[in-house]
């Protein structure tokens, strides 16, 4: 019987196994950031521990960087005393940090793959949930809570208890204006936002063999949202066409050495899964959330769901929803006014995200619609200069997008990037909580970057595949 | 060290309904702007409090019956979201400090999240969470009791369920790992070069 991807790196990354039951599970890259690590530093501190591995960490700082200005000091005074927090830590234990000045700041898991930091067959940690993105690459990528950081920060290992492997096989092609967005809100609309508990999701079949690396980013990025603590993609040419050349991937005698590993950890023909689900990409449509779970979504086309089609456990929190959102069943999701468009975050903010919505907005007279406030967000400072080259910048801006420098913004707004009372926001991040955009009250609608760009120009949800292309 | 055993905790306990509850609601993204826990206990499910209290109504955490709540009783998938550990501290921190979590389930990093700070969160099934809940809203003490895997309230009794491996960190005090880890520093070093990308192909 052959093996899943995730057997074989966790295998080949296992100190041994602790009294508990648990593995003790050597992590083989670490990424840190601003907010969740002050208070793990703290405790190695006082415990007079160092950190074991220095040169497998890498810090950046998202979360709390303004957008607007990344002068110093930050004029918020507590995002102000977490970096220099952040500052004084990395350059005590020496860990390598892609401040400002680096030119190579940004979201940590848009950097960690565009530095070629992020490798198949790696075992990978942050203090952050959507750490799953990474698995994009072949790698077991989960989040941790400070305590585990401080432990991986100490001993470069963590005490696991290995997840069985779900099968997500998507097999068909996407139709036009479908994007890896609207795949994965598809794929938990249907199986819940619990329905990853327990496993690692496995995306495969010819939707993801077809993706780019970018795009396998987005889908594995949002696995969490879907109860899956982490998700992968077994690499193929694609993702080593993708890391060659750049700067953490390796090079010259090692890349052949790389290849040879990354090949042999991919998932065996015969492998033992603990479940299969199944989808036809061609059933896939533009999706939108109207809740506030990731998982309460519908089709552009489609109406928000009456709560009898609920099973009777849901009907709270999906009656929850309705009010919190102020939608009413039945109505149909297109037509929902909006107030605020952001596309960025570690979901959807790399550079063929705004390639993709340049193009569709280029050459077509198309402008935001006044009174919606209209963020473009890059991920990383390297996207926003390929944006800028590149002309996407100067399209969006000519269009009424507001182009910004790299960092979370608003996907929760720990920075000044907020929504204000109950504003919509048509958004390309991964999550609609209630809050979560900066004001208590705020209300979120999930999409893809076409789809957010569409809500902007339209000023209310639209399907971005008839504003885009009128018949 | 004896105080880090968590074998029975009792007290009195305090309901919060609904499922999917995430991270976000337990202590909102802007009190994370702090470079320590203190202080977090006042501001858990500060946006779901203050709502509430606007609509004339009043959370489970405001209702004075409630104030004395040492265990948590919630839904389904509590803890769901993002990883920040400030849920549990902030929890850990609220009035007299939330010593134990019983729910029907707990998304993993959040429960991870407990157990690395010593607090159990155990599963029990729907219908024994919705007789917790309404001996709490009476005021019984609801047992936690990890030796014999039960939670009860008055003469009632349910079977609860706890990952084996973090049940015995609880019971036996090894829950804080880290001493733990290090201790096999040699073989981390082993296991580190039969890893080909660790020390640079
Ligand atoms: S962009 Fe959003 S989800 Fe991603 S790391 Fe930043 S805050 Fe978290």
């Amino acid at each position: 019987m052959g093996q899943t991807l995730y057997d074989k790196v966790f295998d080949r990354h296992t100190v041994r196994e602790l009294d508990s039951g648990q593995s003790q599970l050597l992590i083989g890259l670490h990424l840190i950031h601003e907010v969740t690590t002050p208070q793990a530093f703290s405790m190695l501190d006082e415990r007079g521990w160092k950190v074991l591995y220095p040169e497998r960490t890498f810090a950046t700082v998202d979360h709390i960087i303004p957008t607007k200005s990344q002068l110093r000091p930050f004029s918020d005074s507590l995002a102000e005393q977490m970096m220099a927090s952040l500052e004084a830590n990395v350059k005590k234990h020496g860990i390598r940090f892609f401040d400002v000045d680096s030119g190579r700041q940004g979201i940590v898991h848009v950097i960690g793959p565009e530095l070629g930091l992020t490798q198949p067959g790696m075992t990978i940690c942050c203090g952050d949930s959507h750490t799953s993105t990474h698995g994009a690459f072949g790698a077991i990528a989960f989040g941790i809570g400070t305590s585990q950081v401080r432990d991986v920060l100490a001993t470069q290992t963590l005490p696991i208890e290995r997840l069985e492997v779900c099968r997500i096989d998507v097999s068909g092609k996407l139709g036009p204006g479908v994007y890896a967005k609207d795949v994965i809100l598809h794929v938990i609309e249907a199986r819940g936002t619990k329905g990853g508990v327990g496993f690692a999701y496995e995306y495969s079949g010819d939707v993801f063999d077809a993706m780019t690396m970018d795009e396998r980013m987005t889908v594995c990025n949002m696995s969490i949202e879907g109860g899956a603590r982490c998700g992968y993609v077994n690499p193929d040419e694609t993702t080593y066409e993708y890391l060659r050349g750049r700067e953490f991937a390796p090079n010259g005698d090692a890349w052949e050495k790389a290849t040879e590993y990354w090949e042999s950890v991919k998932t065996d023909a015969d492998a033992e899964l603990g479940d299969v689900a199944r989808f036809d990409g061609a059933n896939i449509e533009p999706m939108v959330t109207w809740g506030i779970t990731p998982g309460q979504s519908t089709s552009v086309g489609g109406t928000i769901p009456e709560a009898s089609t609920f099973d009777e456990a849901e009907r709270v929190q999906v009656t929850e929803a309705y009010e919190y959102m102020g939608l009413e069943p039945g109505r149909a999701i297109a037509g929902t006014p909006v107030d605020v468009a952001f596309i960025g975050s570690c979901t959807n903010g790399r550079l063929s995200d705004f390639e993709t919505v340049a193009k569709l907005v280029e050459g077509r007279g198309l402008r935001v619609k006044s009174g919606v406030r209209a963020l473009v967000v890059p991920g990383s400072q390297e996207v926003r200069k390929q944006m800028i080259d590149l002309g996407y910048a100067k399209t969006l801006e000519e269009a009424g997008f507001e182009i910004r420098d790299a960092g979370c913004s608003m996907c929760l707004a720990m920075n000044p990037d907020k929504l204000e009372g109950r504003e919509v926001c048509a958004s390309s991040s991964n999550r609609n909580f209630k809050g979560r955009q900066g004001s208590p009250t705020g209300r979120t609608l999930l999409m893809s970057p076409a789809m957010v760009a569409a809500a902007a120009i339209a000023g209310e949800v639209a399907d971005a595949r008839e504003l885009f292309n009128p018949s | 060290m004896k105080d880090d055993k968590r074998t029975v905790m009792t007290g009195p306990a305090v309901p919060v309904r609904g499922n999917d509850i995430d991270t976000d609601r337990i202590i909102p993204a802007r009190f994370l702007k702090s470079i320590t826990f203190e202080g977090l206990g006042e501001h858990v499910f500060a946006d779901d409090r203050a709502q509430l209290a606007d609509a004339g109504k009043t959370h489970a955490l405001d209702d004075p019956r409630f104030s004395d709540a040492t265990i948590l009783l919630v839904n389904k998938n509590f803890g769901c979201g993002s990883s920040r550990e400030h849920a549990p501290q902030a929890l850990n921190r609220w009035h007299k400090g939330i010593q134990a979590i019983v729910g029907e389930s707990f998304s993993e990093i959040f429960f991870g999240n407990c157990l690395t700070i010593g607090i159990p969160a155990v599963a029990v099934d729907e219908v024994a969470m919705a007789r917790l809940m309404a001996a709490a809203e009476t005021g019984a003490e609801v047992r936690v009791d990890l030796e014999s895997k039960t939670v009860s309230a008055g003469e009632e009794s349910f079977p609860a369920r706890i990952a084996e491996g973090a049940r015995s960190q609880l019971v036996f005090g090894s829950w804080d790992t880290t001493a733990e880890l290090l201790s096999a520093e040699s073989e981390i070093a082993k296991t580190a070069e039969g890893v080909p990308y660790f020390h640079g192909w």
